[in-house]
C-alpha cells in the first residue's frame, strides 16, 4: 500500500468520522439513552455483587466500571447494530456495489477505514460522556498508571477490527440471501450476549462461560474491560484479540473474493 | 347558541374518534396483507423479536444461577415482575411502537402526505408499517408470565385475579401514552427519537428489576414524574403481599387504570400541542 491509498483510506475515516459528527441531536439523545441504561444496569448490578460479593473475581467498583465502559463501547463498537453494515447491505441489495468493485480501492479497506472512522466518533460523541458520568457519581475502579491506559487503547483499536470483521461477514452474507435482516438480527443477539454487554462474561457458570470467553465477541467488551479493570494480561489478551482479527478479517476476504464472482452487473 | 354546539362539538369529537380507530384498522390491515406477503421473511424477524427479548431474560436467569435473590426477591417473583412489564410494553409496542419513526417523517418532508388526508394524524402515524412481528415481544412476555403465575407463591382472591388483566391493559395504556408524548416530542426535537428508548424500552428494563434495587430518586421518578411503578410495581407488591416502594398507601395498587387514563389524555394533549407547532421543511 503506498502514501497515495494511505491518505485516500485516512480521508475515507475522516469522512466517516464527520459525518456522524453532523448529527448532533441524534448524538446528544443517545448520550442521554446511554446514561439512563447505565444507571438501571449500575442498580441491578449492585443488587447483584451485595447479593454475592466478588461475583466472578470483580468487587463492586469493577463491576460498576464495567457497566459504564459497556455503555461507552456500545455504539462504538456497533454491538448492537448500527454500523456501516446496513448500508453496505443495501448497496449489495441494489447492485450499487458493482460501482465501489470498480473504484480503484480495496472493497474491505474502504469499509474497514469509513467504520473506523464512525467508530471513532461515537466513541469520543457518545462513548465519553456516560462514562465520565459513571465515574463522577458512582464507585469506579480505574487505573493510576498511565501505561495501563495505553494498553487498554491498544486493546480497543483492536476490539475495532474484531468488531468490524464480524459485521463485514454479516454484510456479505447479503450477496446470498439478499434480505440480510434475519442474519443481522442473529448477529446482534450473538454480539450482545457474547460479548458481556448483558452479563460480564467472567459470571456466566461453568462451560457456559468458558465457551463465550473464547469466543470472537470476547473481544469487545470483555477484554478491553479487563485490561482496563487489571484482570488479565494485556500481552496475553492482544494476542487473543489479534488472532481473531486477523482469522475475520481474512474469511471476509475469502467470502468477498466468492461474492465478487456473483455479481452480474445488470444493464445495457 | 352556546348550549346547543356543545353536543354537536361532543359528536364530532366522537365521530373523529371512530373514524381514527376505523383508519387504524385499515392501515394496519394493509400492512399486515403487505407482510403476509412474505411469510418466511415475518416468521424470521417475529422469532428475532421473540429472541432479542428473551435475551433480558437469560440475563436475569444467570443472575440467579449465581445468587438467590435480587434486591430480596425470588426468581418467581422478578420473574412476575418482568412478565406484566414484557406484556404490558409488548402490547403498547405492537399498536403504536412505530410511532418512533415519526422524527424520519418530520425531517424527510413526508409527514406532510399524512396531513392533508381526512384521517386523523394519531391514528395514520400510529399504524404506519403497523409490524405484526412485535407480537413475538408479546409471546415472550405472555411465556415468562405464564411460568411466574405457576411457580411464583400467591395466596390467590378474587380481587387479585382481577387485578391482573387491569394491570396488563392498564400497564399497556401507560406506555402507549410515553410513546406518544415521545413522538409529539419529536415534532420539536427531530432526529433525537433515541430519547424516547431511554423511557421505553429503559422503562420497561427497570420495571423488570424489584424497586428496592433502585436509589430512591429512581423509583419516585419512576412513580411520580413518568408514572411507570403503575405498570407493575405498585400492583405486583399487592398481589405478592410486598411493602409498596415509597411506602405509598395500599388503595394506590388499583389506581393503574385512572392513571393510564390520565397518562393517555396529558399525552394526547402534547400530541396536538406537538402537530400545532408542525412547519413543514418546505422542499
Amino acid at each position: 500500500m503506498g502514501a497515495g491509498s494511505g491518505r485516500l483510506y485516512v480521508a475515507v475515516a475522516a469522512g466517516g468520522f464527520r459525518r456522524y459528527a453532523t448529527y448532533r441531536a441524534a448524538t446528544a439523545a443517545g448520550v442521554f439513552t446511554n446514561t439512563v441504561f447505565g444507571l438501571i444496569l449500575v442498580y441491578t448490578y449492585l443488587a447483584l455483587w451485595d447479593e454475592k460479593p466478588q461475583l466472578g473475581g470483580y468487587d463492586q467498583a469493577q463491576a460498576v466500571t464495567f457497566v459504564w465502559l459497556g455503555q461507552a463501547l456500545l455504539a462504538a463498537l456497533a454491538i448492537g447494530g448500527g454500523g456501516f453494515e446496513d448500508e453496505l447491505m443495501e448497496r449489495i441489495r441494489t447492485g450499487d456495489v458493482a460501482v465501489d468493485l470498480y473504484r480503484p480501492a480495496d472493497l474491505q479497506l474502504w469499509w474497514l477505514a469509513a467504520d473506523v472512522g464512525r467508530a471513532l466518533f461515537q466513541l469520543l460523541g457518545r462513548g465519553a460522556v456516560p462514562f465520565v458520568f459513571g465515574s463522577l457519581f458512582f464507585p469506579v475502579a480505574l487505573p493510576r498508571e498511565v501505561s495501563v491506559w495505553a494498553a487498554f487503547l491498544v486493546t480497543l483499536m483492536l476490539a475495532m477490527l474484531v468488531g468490524f470483521a464480524l459485521r463485514y461477514l454479516v454484510a456479505l452474507s447479503a450477496f446470498w440471501l439478499l434480505d440480510g435482516t434475519g442474519v443481522t438480527q442473529m448477529a446482534w443477539l450473538a454480539g450482545l450476549f457474547c460479548s458481556g454487554m448483558l452479563l460480564p462474561l467472567n459470571v456466566f457458570p461453568g462451560v457456559l462461560g468458558e465457551v463465550v470467553r473464547a469466543l470472537p465477541w470476547s473481544s469487545l467488551l470483555q477484554a478491553p474491560a479487563d485490561v482496563l479493570l487489571g484482570e488479565a494480561d494485556p500481552l496475553g489478551t492482544y494476542l487473543f484479540q489479534a488472532s481473531w482479527a486477523v482469522a475475520l478479517l481474512a474469511l471476509g476476504r475469502l467470502v468477498q473474493s466468492a461474492a465478487t464472482r456473483r455479481v452480474v452487473v445488470q444493464g445495457g | 347558541m352556546a348550549e346547543s354546539s356543545q353536543p354537536a362539538v361532543r359528536d364530532l369529537r366522537r365521530g373523529r374518534a371512530v373514524e381514527g380507530v376505523r383508519a387504524y384498522g385499515l392501515i394496519a390491515g394493509m400492512w399486515i396483507r403487505s407482510t403476509m406477503a412474505y411469510r418466511t421473511s415475518f416468521a424470521l424477524t417475529t422469532f428475532g423479536n421473540f429472541a432479542m427479548t428473551a435475551l433480558d431474560f437469560v440475563a436475569i436467569l444467570l443472575m440467579f444461577s449465581r445468587v438467590d435473590a435480587l434486591g430480596g426477591w425470588s426468581l418467581p417473583e422478578v420473574a412476575f415482575l418482568y412478565g406484566l412489564s414484557g406484556v404490558a410494553f409488548g402490547l403498547a409496542d405492537l399498536s403504536v411502537g412505530s410511532m418512533e419513526r415519526l422524527g424520519r417523517r418530520v425531517r424527510d418532508g413526508t409527514l406532510d402526505t399524512l396531513l392533508v388526508r381526512p384521517v386523523p394524524v394519531l391514528a395514520q402515524v400510529a399504524a404506519d408499517r403497523f409490524a405484526l412481528r412485535r407480537l413475538g415481544r408479546v409471546t415472550q412476555g405472555l411465556l415468562v408470565l405464564g411460568y411466574a403465575l405457576v411457580v411464583v407463591d400467591v395466596d390467590w382472591t378474587a380481587g387479585k385475579l382481577l387485578l391482573m388483566p387491569v394491570m396488563l391493559l392498564s400497564g399497556a395504556g401507560i406506555f402507549c401514552a410515553v410513546f406518544v408524548a415521545a413522538a409529539a416530542f419529536q415534532f420539536v426535537a427531530q432526529d433525537a427519537s433515541e430519547v424516547a428508548n431511554a423511557f421505553t424500552y429503559g422503562g420497561t428494563t427497570m420495571l423488570q428489576y424489584p424497586p428496592a434495587v433502585f436509589a430512591l430518586d429512581l423509583v419516585r421518578g419512576a412513580t411520580f414524574v413518568v408514572p411507570l411503578a403503575f405498570v407493575n410495581w405498585l400492583p405486583a407488591s399487592y398481589v405478592l403481599g410486598r411493602p409498596y416502594p415509597l411506602d405509598l398507601p395500599g388503595w394506590v395498587a388499583f389506581t393503574p387504570p385512572l392513571v393510564a387514563v390520565a397518562c393517555c389524555a396529558l399525552a394526547g394533549l402534547a400530541w396536538r400541542a406537538g402537530l400545532r407547532s408542525y412547519r413543514s421543511t418546505g422542499s
